[in-house]
């Protein structure tokens, strides 16, 4: 780290036909790459448009093309991923542009729609609490895909995304699989049918892209492998 | 194609890339014993000539590749070429009957 010195900074403008226009930010000591986009939103150019909330890595909203890999800028330090004093600064790929580096998510959010990533409940409030056992192999895969932010850098990084429009996505498919080993969810059937084919979990190469990226060091891979255990079991017994 | 069908595919290549894996092996072993003693027309039609073993193993093996080869064929049909729906299966179909007609012919000439 070098304080006192300058980054050269390539932030992206405009729409899909924009372009990087380059920025000189001062190096502060564990700086991050959210601080040198705010740095330069609000010294430099204040029609910049970036989109961050917690700035802890909790709500998911920073995400950002640095230097060619999706990453969240708040939790991403400047001396970590700095090459030669440069960075280049672009949207999440694989969603459309807003504007700078502002993307719509739309897409990618409807897509844990489509899998299905919704509770369904089959009790009621006068029903008693249910009772999971912290211990169960079930809740146990829970938990490790628990934490999904909803970022978006997994479906940014994702090459079957950017082959197949349709496919749901890491993080989506991850999502299901978390229900898919809830106990209490009744809507198991529609579920593997809505996470099944080519859409689904079965467009997966295990390329690992999205388990190498995500900041919060899930493994949506091993959540899609699991789903293509359990539509493999369902659709030899008939119930898919 | 229903969600059903796709995993049906799905389980039909995953099956047959398993057979596959074990016919290559004995395949690439069986080649390179066999070329031990030098490698004739003679000598290897001797070997295969109505033995039933021959043609059920390389029967299987040419049945696994027409299985196996157009649902991957598919899958790249919609990933590199974004070319999808009925008529990229029956292309893809087409190429598994090929493969197994090609297969099927090879094997009864060095077996039957």
């Amino acid at each position: 780290m070098q304080v006192g010195s300058n980054l050269d900074v390539d932030v992206w403008r405009g729409g899909a036909e924009g372009g990087y226009q380059r920025y000189q930010v001062p190096r502060q000591d564990s700086q991050t790459v959210l601080d040198v986009v705010t740095w330069i939103q609000r010294r430099l150019d204040p029609t910049l448009a970036y989109r961050f909330a917690c700035r802890v890595g909790m709500c998911g909203s920073c995400a950002m093309t640095v230097n060619g890999k999706a990453r969240w800028s708040c939790r991403t330090h400047v001396a970590k991923v700095a090459q030669d004093s440069r960075l280049t600064i672009a949207p999440l790929a694989n969603l459309p542009i807003v504007r700078d580096l502002v993307t719509d998510m739309r897409e990618f959010f409807d897509k844990w729609a489509r899998a299905k990533g919704q509770f369904s409940s089959t009790a009621t409030r006068r029903d008693d609490f249910a009772r999971v056992a912290p211990a169960s192999s079930a809740r146990k895969e829970i938990d490790a895909a628990i934490e999904c932010i909803g970022c978006g850098i997994c479906y940014a990084s994702c090459d079957v995304v950017a082959w197949n429009p349709a496919y749901l996505g890491p993080a989506a498919l991850n999502r299901a699989w978390t229900l898919v080993n809830d106990s209490r969810d009744g809507d198991q059937s529609a579920r593997l049918a809505a996470v099944a084919g080519d859409a689904g979990c079965h467009a997966c190469h295990t390329q690992s892209t999205c388990t190498e990226r995500c900041p919060k060091l899930l493994s949506p891979t091993s959540s899609i492998a699991g789903l293509k255990r359990a539509t493999t079991r369902a659709a030899l017994k008939g119930a898919l | 194609m229903s969600a059903r069908s796709e995993t049906m595919l799905w389980i039909a290549q995953r099956a047959t890339a398993a057979l596959l894996a074990l016919c290559v092996l004995v395949h690439l072993i069986t080649m390179t014993v066999a070329v031990q003693g030098g490698l004739t027309a003679a000598e290897l039609l001797g070997r295969t000539r109505g033995n039933l073993a021959w043609a059920a193993f390389y029967g299987l093996f040419v049945l696994a590749v027409a299985i196996h080869a157009p649902i991957g064929l598919r899958t790249v049909a919609g990933e590199w070429l974004q070319w999808r729906g009925r008529a990229a299966d029956v292309c893809c179909v087409a190429i598994g009957v090929l493969l197994l007609a090609l297969g099927a012919r090879a094997v009864a000439a060095v077996t039957l």
